[in-house]
């Protein structure tokens, strides 16, 4: 019988909302951010993550070291109350280069999310609403990128990125990070091109461009921002694998990848030299993945939890 | 009869048996029903206190628009409510009641003793399975005995039984290779195939055509007197009723405010909602010669219901008692079953308010204010064809057939006239007017805008006659995008024509004010406004370019019907203070006799007949048009019961097929009259458009037309 449970319910889901919240007016915005209030896992990650972008802003204030500090009488000393997460072999203070390395992680993380989003946009957007040669166009460069093992790539680049500052990995690891959400607001786009309201425009005369600006991307804004907010996660295991083989942030940049290569020799004598690192990027991606997580909940109302 | 103690005795038990039954002797008795959905902003009460019956055989019809508790109040009959749903009340069918039993139990009784028909039945069958085998399970699943063979057989039967032909092949076929009429006759099927005691349709005919409605509505019928169950049939659309229903219940708001045979609830309506939607609805009896009544207003929200009657802000002869005090449903005379939940039913019911007269007629457009518009084609369209190549292969496509979308097709509209293009879904109306709205170079033919060839414009020619003719969407929600303002959606045609922005927010003021919507609402957004405010804000964004013609895609059809009539109205003022010129596309034939001034019926691509509406409506004279016609129900009991209806056999053809000859012979119950040299010349010649009484008609018999009358 649960061929007939399937319509009453679907009626009831979409009748029941729109009842709710047309007599007072509930805006989609506010709708969403109440919906996101009322998920534990919004609450988690949100701390966590404001915890620790704070923390590397103001974590390094109480510390008495700063992270090109040599303490030349304390070499490979253990977690004590001087150095806080024990010092490396020749005496950098661990605490207060997790924090760089934190710092430079989380700026590549913020801004590889977003920027790979973005592209996924507009080049998705683009692709499904041009259709025709230009859609198979871009479905083909897509498709390459995909096939492509993209690791393989960054290493054959890395020679060009290690002249480079470590911003060029920014833009590198965007580049890489966009596909899979672009055919995602290519399929999108495409079933909204099909929309009255998209239909409406054209005949009105409005132009191409306009169109997607105006009316393709805000109406994709929603699977964007979530794949902005997951994105961060993901750019900041990238950035640390690329760090942890050496073709990522190159010395004297410090970024929690290079800090777990230093550290991964000691991890079974020395542990404090592997484990603080690792327990912060653990704690940071995770803690991204939950708000992203929570947000797509939030916003989808079919996905997830408000299934009935 | 020499033994009397037993007899006695067995007397006593059914007399006592009969005693209990006493308390429900209906087949299913409804009770104080409510059902609350809890939900994160409040709950909402979507049947507040519902009671009705049902007894064996009876068709009892549940009249209400969307969001009236009229499908929930049935989904609780069946145990079908999601678990989150409280139910309260009760539920008795056939003396037992329903609430509280196990899902198992309930499983037990659905099939068996009620079955369910629902509306949209390509979700209803499962797509994996033959159709032949869901109506063998639902056989199996009652009686365990049966063997796989048996089933199989009597599925076969059943098919036969509602109309599809071919059963025994057609048992074999999976749902998606039905159509949509006769996936409904399979869900009839099922629900007949253990032969109930109750069957309950909801909304069945809402997504078909008129053609099939019809056959729907017939078969539904049929399978009533073949299995003697009772029907409960809910639909929004009065008309369905009025022919096949014995009592009907009207409900507003989460409860019945009117029940009484349909006869009392269609002459003589006491409850000013019933009146109301009565006069609201075009009717294809009275459409054209009067104005619509609209009913104002919208139904209210449950989540938050003031107190007092739910209709008091929409009803015109609302007092202060109406504000304060929901009125319970009252006997209306001595009929126990007629009764109405109205506090001056006394009052109506007596004469003392006039019906006629309770909703005030509104005022046509002064002379003065009429725009006088000159006689002249601002659109003609020659022999236009749209034609689409059914490709296969993905690398190297070949062509393995053609689908003739548009297929020829003529018409031209005078300034400040409306032409009603009508036709059944897949016909081909969509595709024209997308071909119009493009203003491009047709695949053939010839479309004619203000004297000005379509085809021979440059982009920037197009992009200024863009400004001549604007359009307005079926679905108000999907036609206006919902991340933007009003102002923003209304002004949009005028960024395009770079218009500064100080003049197009005081031209956006200006239309919505047109329109009847307040100008200061300009900054909100769609999903703010009701159904029919977002259509007026369709039409406002129409109107914005001070265009010359509009095209209507369905503009009412998504509109509930107490809201249809007041954009009707609107429509039709517009026009004439504007001097619009209306290309009015619709499925719906009352509506379209109320608006057009001429029609075009098309029937597969090609217009079978065309002439002014009177002429037309009057005086059909292709079978198509005339069958079309009879199919349309009248929400008039006395109406119904009189005419003969002409029901088409079959389904729309593909228009992939290949007819040689006219392509209505398929289906033409007037070839199946002709003699064998009429029908050899169905058969082979292409009948052309020629004048048959005022109008132009397709047709090679249109003189023999009275046949299908007299002989039906």
């Amino acid at each position: 019988m649960s061929m007939l449970d399937e319509v009453p319910i679907g009626d009831i889901a979409a009748g029941s909302p729109e009842t709710s919240h047309s007599k007072k007016p509930v805006s989609r915005l506010r709708l969403v951010v109440s919906r996101l209030r009322s998920t534990p896992r919004f609450w988690v990650g949100i701390i966590g993550l404001v915890a620790i972008i704070l923390w590397a802003i103001f974590g390094l204030v109480p510390n008495a070291w700063n992270a090109t500090d040599l303490d030349v009488y304390n070499m490979g000393s253990r977690p004590t109350g001087l150095h806080w997460f024990g010092t490396s072999d020749i005496g950098e203070d661990i605490y207060a280069q997790t924090i760089v390395g934190l710092r430079k992680s989380l700026i590549i993380g913020l801004l590889v999310g977003p920027l790979a989003a973005i592209i996924a946009g507009v080049v998705g957007a683009v692709a499904g609403y041009l259709g025709g040669w230009w859609d198979r166009a871009i479905v083909w460069v897509i498709d390459l990128l995909l096939v492509l093992p993209s690791l393989f790539l960054f290493i054959l680049l890395s020679p060009i990125f290690k002249s480079l500052s470590w911003v060029a990995l920014i833009f590198l690891l965007s580049g890489f990070g966009w596909m899979i959400m672009a055919r995602v607001i290519r399929a999108q786009t495409r079933s909204l091109r099909e929309r009255d309201f998209i239909k409406a425009a054209r005949f009105m005369g409005v132009d191409t461009w306009t169109i997607i600006r105006r009316h393709v991307l805000p109406n994709v804004s929603s699977l964007l921002i979530i794949d902005a907010t997951l994105g961060v996660g993901g750019a900041i295991l990238s950035e640390t694998t690329l760090s942890f083989f050496g073709f990522g942030i190159q010395a004297p940049d410090v970024s929690l990848g290079t800090l777990l290569t230093a550290g991964q020799g000691a991890a079974a004598t020395r542990p404090w030299l592997f484990i603080f690192p690792a327990a912060i990027l653990v704690f940071t991606v995770l803690s991204a993945s939950l708000v992203g997580d929570a947000l797509r909940d939030a916003v989808d109302p079919t996905s997830g939890v408000n299934r009935d | 009869m020499t033994e009397n103690h037993p007899t006695t005795t067995t007397k006593t038990r059914t007399l006592a048996g009969h005693q209990l039954a006493e308390t429900s002797s209906h087949l299913l008795e409804v009770r104080d029903l409510s059902v609350t959905f809890p939900q994160p902003g409040g709950s909402v009460t979507a049947v507040r206190g519902v009671s009705y019956h049902v007894d064996k055989g009876e068709f009892l019809g549940i009249v209400g628009e969307s969001g009236s508790g009229k499908s929930v109040s049935s989904l609780a009959v069946m145990g079908l409510l999601p678990s989150s749903a409280k139910v309260s009340g009760d539920i008795l069918f056939e003396g037992t009641s329903l609430l509280g039993r196990s899902d198992k139990e309930l499983s037990r009784l659905r099939g068996d003793g009620i079955s369910i028909i629902f509306q949209d039945p390509l979700s209803a069958l499962t797509p994996v399975y033959t159709i032949g085998a869901q109506i063998a399970e639902a056989l199996r699943l009652h009686d365990r005995r049966l063997s796989k063979q048996a089933a199989n057989v009597r599925a076969v039967e059943l098919l036969k039984v509602v109309g599809i032909p071919n059963p025994e092949r057609r048992a074999q076929a999976f749902p998606h290779e039905f159509s949509g009429g006769m996936r409904q006759r399979a869900m009839i099927a099922i629900a007949i195939a253990n032969n109930p005691r109750l069957i309950i349709a909801d909304e069945p005919t809402t997504a078909l055509d008129v053609t099939i409605q019809a056959q729907i509505l017939e078969v539904l019928q049929k399978a009533k007197d073949m299995t003697g169950a009772a029907v409960v049939l809910i639909t929004h659309d009065l008309g369905v009723v009025a022919g096949n229903a014995d009592r009907i219940a009207v409900m507003y708001a989460g409860r019945i405010v009117e029940t009484g045979t349909v006869d009392q609830v269609f002459h003589q309506p006491s409850m000013p909602y019933t009146i109301g939607l009565l006069r609201s609805m075009p009717n294809l009896a009275t459409a054209g010669h009067t104005r619509l009544v609209p009913l104002e207003g919208r139904p209210p929200q449950l989540s938050n219901l003031a107190p007092g009657c739910p209709f008091a802000p929409r009803c015109p002869v609302v007092i202060d008692a109406c504000r304060t005090t929901e009125p319970p449903l009252t006997l209306i005379g001595t009929d126990p079953l007629n009764s109405s939940a109205c506090l001056r039913v006394a009052e109506i019911a007596s004469g003392a308010l006039d019906r006629g007269h309770l909703y005030p007629v509104p005022e046509p457009v002064i002379a003065a204010e009429r725009a006088d518009v000159a006689s002249e084609n601002v659109l003609a369209v020659e022999a236009l064809k749209r034609h689409f190549p059914l490709s296969r292969g993905s690398i190297f496509k070949q062509t393995i057939g053609m689908v003739r979308a548009v297929d020829g097709v003529d018409f031209e509209i005078k300034s400040g006239q409306t032409l009603g293009l009508v036709g059944e879904s897949g016909c081909g109306k969509s595709t024209t007017i997308m071909e119009i709205l493009e203003l491009a170079k047709p695949q053939s033919g010839c479309v004619t805008i203000n004297g000005v060839d379509v085809a021979t414009l440059s982009a920037k020619e197009r992009r200024t006659l863009r400004r001549e003719i604007q359009v307005v969407f079926q679905d108000p929600m999907a036609s206006l995008d919902p991340r933007l303002p009003v102002q923003d959606i209304v002004a949009e045609p005028l960024t395009v024509h770079g218009i500064p922005a100080r003049e197009r927010l005081q031209k956006v003021r200006d239309v919505l004010d047109l329109v009847g919507l307040d100008p200061s609402m300009a900054s909100r957004y769609p999903h703010e406004f009701s159904g029919g405010q977002r259509q007026r804000i369709g039409i406002a964004r129409a109107l914005v370019t001070d265009p010359k013609i509009v095209v209507l895609d369905e503009p009412v059809s998504a509109l509930d019907v107490s809201i249809q009539a007041g954009v009707i109205n609107l429509l039709q003022d517009l026009q004439e203070k504007l001097g619009l010129s209306y290309l009015f596309v619709a499925h719906d034939l009352a509506v379209v006799r109320q608006i057009a001034d001429t029609v075009a019926v098309m029937y597969l691509g090609r217009i079978v007949e065309s002439g002014p509406a009177e002429q037309i409506f009057e005086n059909p004279q292709h079978p198509y048009t005339l069958a079309l016609l009879s199919a349309v129900p009248v929400p008039d009991p006395t109406v119904e019961r009189s005419r003969t209806r002409i029901i088409l056999e079959g389904d729309l053809p593909s228009p992939t097929e290949d007819i040689n000859g006219c392509n209505f012979r398929t289906r033409c119950p007037l070839y199946k009259l002709m003699d064998a040299a009429g029908q050899v010349r169905c058969r082979s010649e292409d009948p052309i458009q020629r004048p048959v009484e005022g109008s132009r008609v397709a047709c090679h018999h249109a003189e023999y037309i009275d046949l299908m009358t007299t002989t039906v």
